[in-house]
């Protein structure tokens, strides 16, 4: 027991340097970006003179060295401080805090679906490897890795909610106020089925591919044949002994994949006006808002390290293997 | 040359990537000679606004009465210029990157492949969107920021193609006969790791061009030229009324992208035999 | 008495891009009940394939077999259905490998693993399952079974492992143990023990045992019988001492010879010249000739024929015919 207690431990205490690292890239950008805090407020109050352009880059600390300005900007870090958006006038950390539930809530339905989808279809190619269902699998992923993402969410929307008119374009709810609890959540859910169907089939074509490609390796390990030969049916002999060994590559990528995803989403919530990050990120380009981009940048890469390290832990306690190495 | 007819017999036996190398090689010529042929400009109106294909428009025009068949034509320019010099951006700091890392080992090797790891962990198109929007968007500045986003993984490939590589027999004579770690990375190692790295770039091309499209449609490309990604953004506003203006642009890159993969997983038969397919 | 197996004329062949690969030709052979056979040969000599085709566990590996019969219990297993020859594996014949750890599965407990197959084929209960693992546990040897059962594959030593493996195996009392190369992944003082092991189980469970090995020692200590194998085929079969004392082929004189068990043990170390035939330029005739000092022009001719030299022990060369 004690082994994975310090096996969590170890992998947790490894985030640390990874997060100071992205910390570290954001840190150079924000000074290899044009113009300063005080050039931009500056510029806002009008033509300010350059004594007093000065006196601002004095008292945001830009005059100092830029090792110590790091210091300081690892200690607003640390007060999940993340700068001031010049353009809405308020808080980056606010601005990304109050988007990140809709985005989470795309991306764990667009991830869980995929999973679902894309194992089930992997583990149907490789046990009836080389059938129809197989080359179907196959021809649908080689046509949907080739298919950016966004175009396909606009043509859905073209099929689905303007020809057919069955499902919603945008949006995340409607704007009603004499709903139930039950009601909006069915409400949100018909305004989620066409982002995350969109968001999830690349994934899925992903997932299906390499958890065939896995199971087809697993199938020529030793213990599948002892499992045979124990006389368990070619239906166990996949589903328990082969899926579950094949399984754990396909979580691996889905957790490294976290970051893909999310800018997947990024275009998904721009094509479908769902009101999270990916909308945000839109707006800040439109207004040229830095600030607001880098604070992204920097949250989506502490979203991807965080799930990273629980695929991780999650991985440890699915493979007993793991922990003692 | 024998050696590319030995190749070229093996990539002949991968019948859709055969099929898929000519249809590209005629989206290449489209985009090399399509502008001199086809001589309207792409941004300039030329009619009404939005009209469905016609004899005089054969693909319609867009929202602002421009040429959408011009537009295309371009687009294959820029889409291809920037899938392939953004995947060549990314191999060459790949081959770097890895060949150091996996010729020299331990200290080296394990600094830089914790910089690789950490770059994984970056989400790519956030950081893409991030470093154009600081250095402003042109085709340099895009294929750049792609080719910084996409190098990781060549990195790795090629790092544990020259660990595989640097004990053989032919290395270890090389450095008895006293060439510099440089040849013998440069003319010894590389040409052995050189096809699977082949391979990867290639299907580096077409994830670069659905990046550089995704880029383009929120408004991050060269304000001077035309691109796919950018006329389905313009398409985007009118989708109720024009489904086509968006849908035309994205088959264009769906079909490019397709046939780029196509040929990359012809070269892996050809160029990999080891990696048979099961 | 009719045998417990009896193969006859068993071909397995793959299908490869140059064509199909004949690995086992011709094989016959037999298992009297409560009898150890050993199948020896060099590596390549078909002789996994053939204890693998037994089972029918070729198939997803892309074998088949093309001829012959597979008679175990007067009932050929190639005729069955597949739900049929489900009720054999596992249940009336038992199969373990050479690599304890790859053939078991790493993210199960051993526990789990063995109780599988009694609920596969007893249709016990977990619990029931449960108790009857830790007993097969503590039969096969495994100290302290109760902590053991609950405990992954990587948790024990190579030596450990095998003895699960025999215990799975075993758990449903087959009639029958085909164990391919049991010890040869295993440290040397741990190989003496796994066979000692699978003697003591033979004799308790009167369970007749088919190994396959290429170590002689192994073969001279625990078997009755030996089927010795060279290129996929049969070149000789005899009662052991026959075999060891008599050898009749050049080969198993030269196996012999070369594993230091006859009498010139002082002598230098031989090696058989020459090295097995490539599977797709098979020789017309004897598949040893070309390597075999005593050949002559007929030995080219055409597949030498099984010859009688003695009550049940057949050897298929030329020469013994020549020297009745």
């Amino acid at each position: 027991m004690s082994a994975t207690l310090w096996f969590v431990i170890r992998r947790t205490l490894q985030v640390i340097p990874v997060v100071l690292a992205i910390a570290a890239l954001n840190f150079l950008l924000l000074h290899l970006a044009p113009g300063d805090a005080a050039d931009i407020i500056a510029a806002q109050s009008g033509g300010a003179s350059a004594e007093f352009t000065a006196e601002l880059r004095r008292s945001f600390g830009l005059d100092l060295p830029l090792y110590q300005q790091f210091f300081v900007y690892i200690g607003r870090l640390l007060t999940f401080d993340l700068g001031f958006s010049n353009v809405q006038h308020r808080p980056v950390f606010d601005l990304i805090a109050e988007r990140v539930p809709a985005t989470l809530l795309l991306m764990v339905v667009s991830i869980g679906f995929a999973l679902l989808i894309g194992v089930a279809l992997g583990i149907i190619s490789a046990m009836r490897h080389r059938s129809w269902v197989d080359s179907v699998v196959s021809v649908i992923a080689l046509l949907v890795y080739a298919t950016p993402q966004f175009w396909l969410g606009l043509m859905l929307i073209v099929l689905f909610s303007i020809m057919f008119g069955t499902l919603p374009s945008g949006g995340m709810m409607t704007i009603a106020t004499d709903m139930s609890v039950w009601e909006r959540a069915v409400d949100i859910g018909r305004h989620l089925i066409l982002p995350s169907i969109t968001l999830a089939l690349f994934y899925v074509a992903v997932y299906a591919r390499l958890m065939r490609a896995s199971m087809l390796e697993i199938y020529t390990f030793d213990f599948v044949t002892t499992a045979r030969a124990k006389g368990l049916s070619e239906t166990r002999v996949g589903l328990v002994h082969a899926a579950s060994n094949a399984l754990l590559p396909v979580i691996t990528l889905a957790g490294v994949q976290v970051g893909h995803l999310l800018g997947g989403s990024i275009l998904i919530e721009t094509v479908f006006g769902w009101p999270g990050l990916g909308r945000l990120v839109f707006d800040a380009l439109l207004q040229r808002d830095l600030n607001l981009l880098l604070g992204i940048l920097f949250i989506s890469s502490i979203v991807v390290v965080l799930a990273n390290l629980a695929v991780d832990l999650l991985y440890g306690f699915l493979d007993p293997r793991i922990v003692h190495q | 040359m024998k050696s590319f007819l030995h190749f070229w017999r093996r990539f002949r036996r991968n019948r859709a990537a055969l099929v898929a190398l000519f249809v590209l090689l005629a989206i290449t010529l489209i985009a090399i000679v399509g502008p001199y042929v086809y001589t309207v400009d792409p941004f300039e109106m030329m009619g009404r606004a939005s009209t469905p294909p016609s004899k005089r428009f054969w693909l319609g025009t867009d929202v602002s009465g421009r040429d959408v068949l011009a537009g295309l034509i371009h687009g294959a320019r820029v889409s291809l210029l920037i899938g392939v010099a953004a995947s060549l951006c990314a191999t060459l700091v790949g081959l770097i990157v890895g060949a150091v890392a996996g010729y020299y080992g331990r200290a080296v090797d394990n600094i830089l492949m914790r910089c690789t790891d950490f770059f994984l962990t970056i989400p790519s198109f956030v950081f893409a969107v991030v470093l154009i929007a600081i250095f402003r968007p042109s085709v340099t500045n895009v294929t750049i920021a792609i080719g910084i986003v996409s190098w990781p993984p060549v990195a790795r490939l090629v790092r544990a193609e020259f660990i595989a590589q640097r004990e053989r027999e032919y290395v270890l004579a090389a450095r008895a006969l006293g060439m510099s770690d440089i040849e013998i990375m440069i003319r010894q190692i590389l040409p052995n790791a050189l096809p699977p790295v082949i391979v990867v770039s290639s299907l580096l091309v077409a994830t670069a061009i659905l990046t550089e499209s995704g880029l383009s449609f929120l408004g991050l490309s060269d304000p001077n030229v035309i691109s796919w990604g950018y006329m389905i953004g313009v398409g985007r506003t009118v989708l109720r009324l024009a489904w086509w203006m968006p849908a035309i642009p994205g088959i264009a890159i769906l079909v490019t992208v397709l046939c780029i993969n196509l040929v990359g997983e012809g070269l892996n038969d050809a160029l990999n035999p080891r990696v048979q397919r099961r | 008495m009719s045998a417990l197996l009896q193969v006859e004329g068993l071909s397995v062949q793959f299908a490869t891009d140059r064509g199909p690969v004949r690995a086992v030709e011709d094989l016959s052979f037999s298992v009297a009940a409560g009898e150890t056979v050993a199948m020896v040969g060099e590596s390549g000599s078909g002789k996994s394939t053939a204890a693998l085709s037994l089972l029918r566990l070729i198939e997803p590996a892309g074998g088949q077999v093309s001829a012959g019969r597979i008679l175990f219990d007067d009932v050929d297993l190639l005729g069955l259905s597949s739900r049929q020859l489900r009720g054999v594996r596992g249940s009336r014949i038992g199969m373990i490998f050479q690599d304890p750890m790859m053939a078991l599965n790493p993210i199960f407990t051993i526990g789990w693993q063995i109780s599988e197959s009694l609920r596969e084929h007893l249709g016990l209960s977990r619990r029931a399952a449960r108790d009857r693992t830790i007993e097969l546990l503590q039969r096969v040897g495994i100290p302290a079974p109760e902590q053991r059962i609950d405990q992954y594959p990587h948790n024990l030593s190579g030596g450990m492992r095998q003895r699960v493996m025999i215990a799975m195996a075993l758990a449903c009392r087959p009639s029958l143990l085909i164990a391919d190369e049991p010890t040869t992944a295993l440290d040397v003082t741990v190989q003496a023990q796994v066979l000692a092991l699978i003697n003591t189980l033979k004799d308790e469970f009167g369970m007749a045992v088919l190994l396959i090995t290429h170590d002689l020692g192994v073969v001279w200590e625990t078997a009755q019988r030996v089927v010795v194998m060279y290129a996929g085929r049969k070149v000789e079969e005899g009662s052991v001492s026959d075999v060891f004392e008599r050898p009749e082929h050049p080969y198993t004189r030269g196996l012999l010879k070369t594993a230091r068990l006859t009498d010139d043990r002082a002598g230098p170390l031989v090696e058989i010249p020459g090295t097995v035939p490539n599977a797709f330029e098979m020789p017309h005739g004897c598949r040893f000739a070309p390597r075999c000092a005593q050949a002559f022009a007929r030995c080219e001719d055409g597949v030498p024929p099984d010859i009688k030299v003695a009550v049940g022990h057949d050897v298929a060369c030329l020469l013994a015919e020549r020297a009745p």
